[in-house]
């Protein structure tokens, strides 16, 4: 049995969305504090779309994973939908975590709250 | 496949495999039995346990057999405490890297009243034999102190560590686990009372291990039942494992020079090839060191992804970083020789043998190189690192 899923491995061998968006209008950096993990997203917002998003993240497989499928899962989206997301359904669409990998993927919804967050803040400024 | 993982467990050796089937399929009686057939397992048994104890300098009488090498530290430590408790000294002795076989049977014991001294590894991951004699006391009962490290590979001074016990009348036990069949052992001229090994360690069947107990010293039971292996360890003798066992080990034994030579110069190759990825640091002692232990931390990467991705390349290895633990907490033996959480997270463990070829060696180098370079070009913290918004430890 392996570790983690096929879909997992995927995303894991070929991250989607791997880098940084030189013009983001939000960026959130989250670090884990238990097992170290650290993820960083870059958002390009125009009309409360996000249009673009990219992600960097110093991590296991199933960080990596959760990093790609959760940029997938946003990008095109209104920032309203793109805040529901959440670390189950990040994981879900993984087909599956294990269970002490969970918290690998609650790095990815913060970064991304955290990254429309950061927008938000310049929207106001 | 590049098996590098051989501290982790190793390929059962033919002869050992062998030996194994012959006992299973031809010798299957219980050594118990007194009838001829039993009466023959017996007398595997007893070669077995003559064939280890002439490997390590031993008498077959201060050989016990175990499921392996948790059982027999825990037989070991538990054994001592026993002995101390009856005199009134409840003081014990070791490192802060030993296995967690040592180590979760010290807390335990801690709970029951005993106290614990945990000696400093420093950075090479040695320990400093005048801080052990420093921190012996009028109520230590023992010293346990690992032959060699299972992660980093640093190789202790057993024989001074042993004649500072003599001298100061201390009970000394060592978790030879990692040493057995890859360097020589030997209890009279190493000084050491009691000794744990693991037969999977060196080309033999897992499950199957052995505690030396000096004569004399008496053993408290771990499992209670028949009157196997002189009444302190009961259960059926695995006589097949056994038998195996020690095949196995007069095998290691008998080409040990060959061994270390040829594998030490592999693993300084590896070493150095590791070496020009930059910033990054070999762990432990560089000489100190297990023929085929290399073990290096890298700046700005996280080792479950790097052990994936080279399992992609087909190379087995291993990490001590906090993701691959699932217990969250990266490796004790790294933050032991004080490399920060940061710094640990990015291990990597390969273990060699004499089965790695030269070639085998070129590929790992030029595949951690390109797989440590991959990871970085993505990572948050190699890119802080890079812009000087962070400094580098290595
Ligand atoms: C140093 C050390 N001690 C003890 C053990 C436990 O041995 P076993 O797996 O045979 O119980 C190991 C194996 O990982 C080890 O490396
Ligand atoms: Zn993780």
């Amino acid at each position: 049995m392996a570790l983690y899923s096929e879909k997992v491995m995927d995303h894991f061998r070929n991250p989607r969305n791997v880098g940084v968006i030189e013009d983001a209008n939000g960026i959130g950096e989250v670090g884990n504090a238990k097992c170290g993990d650290i993820m960083k997203m870059y958002l390009k917002v125009e009309d409360d779309i996000i249009k673009d998003v990219k992600f960097e993240t110093f991590g296991c497989g199933s960080a990596i994973a959760s990093s790609s499928m959760a940029t997938e899962m946003i990008k095109g989206q209104p920032l309203s939908e793109a805040m529901k997301l959440t670390n189950k359904a990040v994981a879900e669409a993984l087909d599956g975590l294990p269970d002490y990998k969970m918290h690998c993927s609650v790095l990815a919804e913060e970064a991304i709250k955290s990254a429309i967050e950061d927008y938000e803040k310049r929207k106001e400024a | 496949m590049i098996y590098a993982d051989n501290a982790a467990t190793t390929k059962m050796s033919e002869a050992a495999v062998n030996t194994m089937v012959s006992v299973m399929t031809e010798n299957y009686g219980n050594p118990s039995s007194l009838y001829t057939f039993g009466q023959r397992a017996r007398e595997i048994l007893e070669k077995a346990r003559e064939d280890i104890a002439l490997a390590i300098g031993a008498t077959p009488k201060e050989i016990y057999f175990t499921s392996g090498g948790s059982e027999s530290d825990n037989q070991a430590i538990r054994s001592a405490a026993e002995i101390g408790r009856l005199k009134g000294k409840k003081h014990i002795i070791s490192t802060a890297f030993e296995h967690h076989a040592v180590l979760h049977t010290l807390e335990k014991l801690e709970k029951e009243g005993f106290e614990v001294t945990l000696l400093p590894v420093h950075e090479n991951g040695l320990v400093v034999t005048s801080e052990l004699e420093a921190a012996i006391r009028e109520d230590t009962c023992l010293v346990t102190v690992m032959y060699a490290n299972n992660e980093i590979g640093t190789i202790q001074p057993i024989k001074e560590i042993g004649k500072i016990c003599r001298e100061k009348n201390v009970l000394f036990h060592t978790d030879a686990v990692q040493a057995m069949g890859h360097i020589p052992v030997n209890v009279v001229t190493d000084d050491v009372d009691m000794l744990s090994a693991s037969a999977h360690k060196f080309h033999g069947p897992k499950g199957v291990g052995f505690l030396y107990v000096k004569k004399g010293i008496r053993l408290t039971n771990i499992i209670e039942g028949g009157a196997q292996e002189r009444g302190k360890r009961a259960g059926t003798e695995n006589v097949a494992g056994i038998a195996a066992a020690a095949v196995a080990l007069k095998e290691a034994v008998s080409k040990l020079s060959v061994y270390g030579e040829t594998v030490t110069k592999k693993r300084d190759r590896l070493i150095a090839g590791l070496s020009e990825i930059p910033h990054s640091a070999l762990n432990g002692d560089k000489d100190l060191r297990l023929p085929g232990n290399v073990n290096f931390c890298f700046e700005g990467i996280e080792g479950e992804s790097l052990l994936l991705l080279l399992d992609d390349k087909g190379i087995q290895a291993s990490s001590g970083s906090a993701c691959t633990s699932g217990s969250l907490d990266p490796s004790h033996v790294l933050l032991a020789i004080g490399r920060v959480h940061d710094v640990a997270h990015g291990s990597l463990r390969l273990t060699i043998d004499e089965s790695t070829s030269d070639e085998d060696v070129e590929y790992i180098i030029k595949s951690v190189k390109e797989t440590v370079e991959y990871l970085r070009s993505f990572s948050p913290v190699w890119r802080n690192l890079v812009e000087g918004k962070a400094k580098f430890i290595l």
